[in-house]
């Protein structure tokens, strides 16, 4: 009979088990702490984990974005976060026109959302158009550090053209649900959800459902998913990378206005909302494995939950650094992202 | 990043011969130091009651000369680990935040930290501090860098930012005590009243004295960079960006090289945030947050990261792009304000990384280089990356 060595594999889930175990156990013990200090009870746990999976929720979306570009263009787009804000504030402005000021409320935030998805996907496309391609164009092996600086310098050119024309005012869309500044809000037992949140978290499995059919069964997706995993065979069968790369371009700014655009009547969009959000979103991406969509949404999903249950057992300030300590950890123990297998080995 | 450009090869085939690296690297210390003598003669005579701000359209003064020097200092670490070791950071202005931070908390808050009142008024304590900054940032550095470092590209861009914005997190929340209880850092307002340095009874201040002590130091950093990235130490470094792999199997330990490239960044970034600490005279988070981060990367990229002189450049070319903005943009677009600037600064960074991705520094050396030697040595010499 064969000697049966014990399995490598088990014996790296066993500790890998023991290790999350351990984490689990001191960080509950630490959040028990941190909120019998405050007199938290359940409710307020799970007040702040809705409110940290609303959030989230954004994230997810805005991640999905970055995946989206990144697989077929292998470019980090840092200019997305200002997607979501072109979204958010074309919408309001829309919604606050004259020209609309007799129709409905519902009409008008209507139109408002899709004007918003329609202008942030005009503008994504424009940044691909105007600043990637001619930086890829001029020089074939372009660095990753140019086209960093390109998509930073058309985040920058957005931001400042949104601050000629909004200026540094807080603005305000309607709830979808009431149409009204003032969100309804909905109670299970203690904790209070409102209803805009459920918009987003709608949205959120509305468009990861169209993405999938769109990427598994449309020939577009299909040419795209091409065009993502392997550039030479894609152009070999025929399949422009130039324009796949516009496509990419412009669904990834649709979708991340889209964020904006719902995300909006939960905040207070102003000119300079995109880089917060962009960085979250990027977190996000980053700690799915930034080429993976469901590991995208799911890393959104906690970032929100950990950054607003851990604001919400220290202080209001520390928020980001929750993100931010997540996001080191994340790349230091699964630098592939949460849900990846294990790490092939690098070739020559 | 790219494991075998062509221009690397024809670099070592054609070779630049020391002795010029050494004559080019020399003559522009010369230059730099000349230029920067006659520009200190210049703002001290006032020669027919000129300024320098006079010789540049009024668009560089001699306040911007002396931020140009301390970014320097930033941009020369930054070069050292992002041109040559191959390893981004977008987090560096949080070390540059570390040195300025230590010297403000050390002098203004030193006596709740216990630290005897003799200490706190004397001339040397400043540039204690200063030392002290820049191992406190190379210890932090060099402890976080090592596992950090395994992380490539995009990831790497990542950690290094959030790292950043972690250290800028601390700052700005006092290190998350309640201000009522103790001051630290001072929260979003930061500390004032950090005094100016001395050199024994010797004030370095009004602007000049200060202007020529940021230079001296800054030459300084440039002379110490460029001989370290011509050690086996910047061989090892080039190695890495090459093919880390291949480092490795070659017996160059990958991971110390790179760590200590960071560590090296971060202790100049201290260096530079002191001097900062005490051009400012008050030392603010908000200088030390993301898109100051960010700013240092696009300096050191439009100067050219393969090239230990791109750091001045970038940093003039970057800041008076931005002075030139802020003063003339009226001119441009008819009743304009200062809303327009972002605009035209983002335009302005995508064309020069479209047009010249490599960076300035290495076109202006392609300018000086073509004269003495044949026109495809002069390409091999200032597309390769082996000199700085």
């Amino acid at each position: 009979m064969r000697v049966v060595p014990m399995n490598a594999e088990v014996s790296v889930w066993v500790r890998r088990a023991v290790v999350i175990a351990g984490i689990t156990i001191v960080v509950g013990f630490v959040m028990l702490y941190l909120g019998s200090q405050k007199n938290f009870g359940l409710a307020q746990y799970l007040q702040l984990a809705v409110e940290g999976l609303r959030g989230g929720a954004v994230y997810g979306l805005i991640a999905l974005g970055y995946v989206t570009i990144y697989k077929v263009t292998d470019i980090v787009n840092f200019s997305q976060g200002a997607f979501a804000m072109v979204g958010a504030m074309t919408a309001v402005a829309v919604n606050d026109s004259e020209a609309l000021a007799s129709s409905s409320g519902g009409v008008r935030l209507i139109v408002a959302a899709v004007a918003g998805v329609l202008v942030a996907t005009v503008v994504g496309v424009a940044v691909e158009r105007f600043a990637v391609r001619p930086a890829r164009r001029v020089e074939r092996n372009v660095e990753p550090i140019t086209l960093i600086i390109v998509t930073l310098g058309a985040f920058i050119v957005i931001q400042g053209v949104a601050f000629v024309i909004w200026g540094a005012n807080q603005y305000t869309l309607p709830a979808f649900t009431t149409l009204e500044a003032r969100d309804q809000t909905i109670r299970f037992g203690d904790v209070i959800v409102k209803a805009q949140s459920f918009w987003i978290w709608g949205s959120l499995v509305v468009v990861s459902i169209v993405l999938y059919y769109f990427f598994a069964r449309t020939m577009p997706g299909k040419a795209l998913r091409a065009a993502a995993s392997n550039r030479l065979a894609a152009r070999l069968m025929g399949i422009s990378t130039s324009r796949m790369s516009l496509y990419a371009f412009g669904i990834s700014a649709a979708l991340t206005g889209l964020s904006g655009v719902i995300f909006a009547p939960a905040t207070r969009p102003t000119y300079d909302m995109g880089l917060i959000i962009g960085i979250k979103g990027f977190v996000a991406a980053i700690i799915g494995g930034l080429t993976n969509p469901v590991g995208s949404v799911v890393g959104g999903l906690m970032l929100g939950l950990i950054e607003n249950i851990g604001a919400g057992l220290t202080k209001a300030g520390l928020k980001d650094i929750f993100a931010f300590v997540i996001l080191i950890l994340v790349l230091l123990l699964r630098p592939k992202g949460i849900l990846s297998r294990r790490q092939k080995v690098e070739k020559v | 990043m790219n494991a075998s450009q062509p221009s690397d090869r024809a670099d070592q085939a054609e070779g630049e011969t020391a002795f010029r690296r050494f004559f080019l690297n020399w003559s522009g210390v010369l230059g730099l130091v000349l230029v920067l003598i006659f520009l200190t003669w210049f703002e001290t005579a006032r020669p027919g009651g000129l300024r320098v701000s006079d010789l540049t359209w009024g668009v560089i003064t001699f306040n911007t000369l002396v931020r140009v020097g301390i970014f320097t200092i930033v941009i020369v670490g930054l070069n050292i680990l992002m041109g040559y070791a191959g390893q981004v950071s977008l987090g560096q202005a949080a070390f540059v935040g570390v040195g300025a931070f230590t010297t403000a908390i050390f002098i203004t808050q030193g006596d709740t930290f216990g630290i005897p009142e003799s200490f706190l008024t004397a001339w040397w304590w400043p540039w204690v501090l200063m030392a002290v900054g820049m191992v406190i940032a190379g210890v932090l550095a060099y402890w976080i860098g090592r596992p950090v470092l395994k992380l490539e590209g995009h990831y790497l861009a990542m950690a290094t930012l959030g790292i950043g914005i972690v250290i800028f997190i601390l700052f700005r929340e006092n290190f998350g005590i309640q201000l009522s209880e103790r001051v630290i850092t001072g929260g979003f307002d930061g500390l004032p009243d950090v005094p100016r340095l001395s050199l024994g009874s010797l004030v370095i201040w009004p602007v000049n004295r200060f202007f020529i002590l940021v230079w001296a130091i800054a030459v300084g950093v440039i002379v110490v960079g460029t001989n370290i990235v011509n050690s086996r130490t910047g061989n090892a470094m080039r190695a890495i960006r090459g093919s880390q792999l291949a480092a490795d199997v070659m017996g160059i330990d990958t991971t110390r090289i790179k760590a200590q490239a960071f560590a090296l960044s971060a202790v100049f970034a201290a260096l530079a945030g002191s001097l900062f600490a005490h051009f400012q005279a008050a030392v603010s988070p908000n200088s030390f947050g993301f898109v100051a981060s960010i700013t240092f990367v696009v300096m050191a990229a439009i100067g050219g990261t393969k090239m230990i002189w791109g750091a001045p450049l970038g940093v003039l070319v970057v800041l008076a792009i931005e002075e030139l903005l802020r003063s003339k943009l009226h001119l441009l677009v008819e009743g304009s304000g200062t809303e327009y600037e972002p605009i035209f600064f983002g335009l302005i960074l995508i064309l020069v990384m479209i047009f010249l991705p490599g960076g300035i520094a290495p076109e202006i050396k392609r300018l000086f280089t073509r004269s003495r030697t044949t026109r495809a040595t002069a390409d091999a010499a200032t597309a390769g990356d082996s000199t700085s």
